[in-house]
């Protein structure tokens, strides 16, 4: 074909251009709110993902790290330093009872890897709430502006959150993710045979939900950096199914043996 | 003659002026949510029991079948020249310990990615993710080792789909996968960590999906795009020999990681209900642990 270009006036293009200027300015409602001298929308008012209900760990990885206690000594895939070593080699599930320990490996480096379920609700419209049945353990992520609470060290430590959302630039916000930094944690193990981590370490993970063919998973990828016993970061990635109500929900305590 | 002279190059600029413009309206959705072009080295820090003995189906949900088949596997198949350079399926990636090298071909006029591919390793073949929204082929189309991936944007997810795969294997100890089987792997960014959820259904030798997740991490060194190239040899084993298998009843390591660590029989042949929390009560007061680790224990740190 031999068509001829045909040029459409000059004030079109100046048209055109005004309303793509418009279009890539004019912010999307959700990622306007809270400007302009509104409140700012609570976490959950502007979650990305809804993660409440039930979930269940499905075991398909590290099983024998996992699910039974592995024998001592056995630090596989864990890049520790040669002072980490040492308490791996002495570690004594007994003397960890007998100190009022037995809950080292129910800590936040190590929690989200538990075969335990997890029950997600809201404490409040800033601070999310993570029960673990396996340990009885429960962990708070704050989203600002709660503040999280200097105290102590404990297992669980202080968690800030923060949500990442998806979509790309301009588009409507399309799922997202959790961010959840965790410090001022009591030492811990990452694995039940006293695979150590210390009060140092930082933990930080990655929450995503997915469908999957019966329904939806929760994906957490756990990140831990230890200067004093790791090498290079810890880095695993957990999976759970969700569940429809809590009828298998059994909490239990620690236990430094099993 | 002027005047048309001039006209062209007008034209051709109001031209890409309506280019452009379409582009900036257009791009937030045509393009990748996020950057996963590049090198992702593998931390190997998750899944290491992997298939370092031969009767290790811990983790797997198969079903009858899918055991039964998995029992007849023996490892001396991969002397038989005709199945040394068979490689694995493309579960292999997200299971294997090697990095990814990822790699777009992108559209030259828009811009947009047509394909991404995750390089090859000299046992698994690349796979590229398509794009560009071409249809699956025929269920009757041929199956190959790499299989046929197509893939699309979800929020900030990449999602591939793939089919088509030759009958394979799970693991490189000898859990089959059938050639119906159909691997769903969800691609996740955050700062420098890329997680991959891969889920993987086959209606003739699972009882539910198998589910892995692994996580990589950026690499500043580049990871080749390739393996070095598999050449077949001779390893003692004539052509038309029988293939090495066992019988399913007789497999002689199917007590290996029993005697070894204690695992009840029930975990090691990869029945689903031992990768659930309440598993664990079943085996409470019967799990005798080994008092101590004696080989393959971890790497010693540096002194």
């Amino acid at each position: 074909m031999s068509g001829r270009w045909i040029s459409p006036p000059e004030s079109f293009f100046r048209k055109l251009s005004f309303l793509a200027l418009a279009i890539a300015l004019v912010p999307m409602p959700a990622y306007s709110q809270g400007r302009g001298g509104a409140a700012p929308p609570t976490a959950r008012a502007s979650a990305p993902i809804d993660l409440t209900g039930y979930w269940v760990a499905v075991v398909n990885e590290d099983w024998r790290y996992r699910m039974v206690t592995p024998p001592k000594g056995d630090f596989r895939g864990v890049p520790i330093t040669k002072e980490a070593l040492q308490i791996v080699n002495a570690w004594d599930p007994a003397a960890d009872e007998k100190a009022g320990e037995q809950c080292k490996s129910y800590g936040a480096g190590a929690v989200m890897r538990l075969p335990a379920r997890l029950h997600i609700t809201w404490q409040d419209d800033n601070t999310m709430q993570v029960d673990v049945d396996a340990g009885t353990q429960t962990r708070l992520f704050r989203f600002a502006p709660a503040a999280a609470p200097a105290g102590a060290a404990s297992w669980q430590g202080d968690s800030a959150a923060q949500w990442e959302r998806g979509g790309g630039r301009g588009g409507p916000p399309a799922g997202g993710s959790l961010t959840v930094v965790t410090t001022n944690m009591r030492a811990g193990y990452l694995r039940k045979n006293g695979v150590p981590y210390s009060a140092d370490a930082k933990v930080t993970e990655y929450i995503d939900v997915s469908p999957s063919p019966d329904g939806q998973m929760l994906v957490v990828t756990t990140v831990v950096d230890d200067p004093r016993y790791l090498l290079q970061a810890f880095i695993v990635s957990s999976h759970f199914k969700k569940e429809a109500d809590g009828s298998k929900w059994d909490p239990t305590p620690c236990s430094s043996r099993w | 003659m002027g005047s048309h002279a001039m006209f062209v190059p007008m034209v051709t600029l109001r031209r890409a002026r309506l280019a452009a413009l379409l582009v900036l309206v257009l791009a937030p959705r045509a393009f990748a949510q996020f950057e996963i072009v590049g090198s992702w080295a593998a931390r190997n820090t998750e899944d290491i029991s992997r298939d370092s003995y031969p009767v290790d189906y811990v983790g797997l949900p198969l079903n009858d079948e899918g055991r039964t088949r998995a029992l007849t596997y023996n490892e001396s198949q991969l002397a038989m020249i005709e199945r040394q350079c068979e490689g694995w399926p493309q579960f292999y990636f997200v299971q294997g310990p090697f990095g990814l090298r990822i790699w777009s071909d992108d559209d030259p006029i828009k811009g947009q990615a047509i394909s991404y591919t995750i390089g090859a390793w000299e046992d698994r073949a690349a796979m590229t993710i398509w794009m560009d929204g071409r249809p699956e082929p025929s269920k009757y189309a041929e199956h190959t080792r790499g299989g046929f991936t197509t893939g699309k944007w979800e929020g900030n997810t990449l999602v591939a789909r793939t089919t088509h795969m030759k009958a394979g294997f799970l693991r490189k100890n000898g859990p089959p996968s059938s050639d119906q089987a159909v691997m769903t792997s969800r691609f996740y960014r955050h700062a420098d960590i890329l997680t991959v959820l891969s889920v993987i259904e086959d209606p003739i030798y699972l009882a539910e999906p198998h589910i892995i997740s692994k996580s990589f991490q950026l690499s500043a060194a580049p990871i080749s795009p390739i393996g070095p190239p598999c050449v077949s040899t001779f390893e003692g084993r004539p052509l038309g020999e029988s293939v090495p298998h066992f019988v399913p009843e007789k497999n002689p390591f199917v007590d290996e990681l029993t005697k070894m660590f204690g695992l009840p029989r029930d975990v090691v042949l990869g029945r689903r209900e031992t990768l659930y929390p309440e598993y664990r009560k079943t085996i409470k007061d019967k799990f005798v642990p080994p008092t101590a680790c004696t080989r393959n224990c971890g790497a010693a740190p540096p002194r």
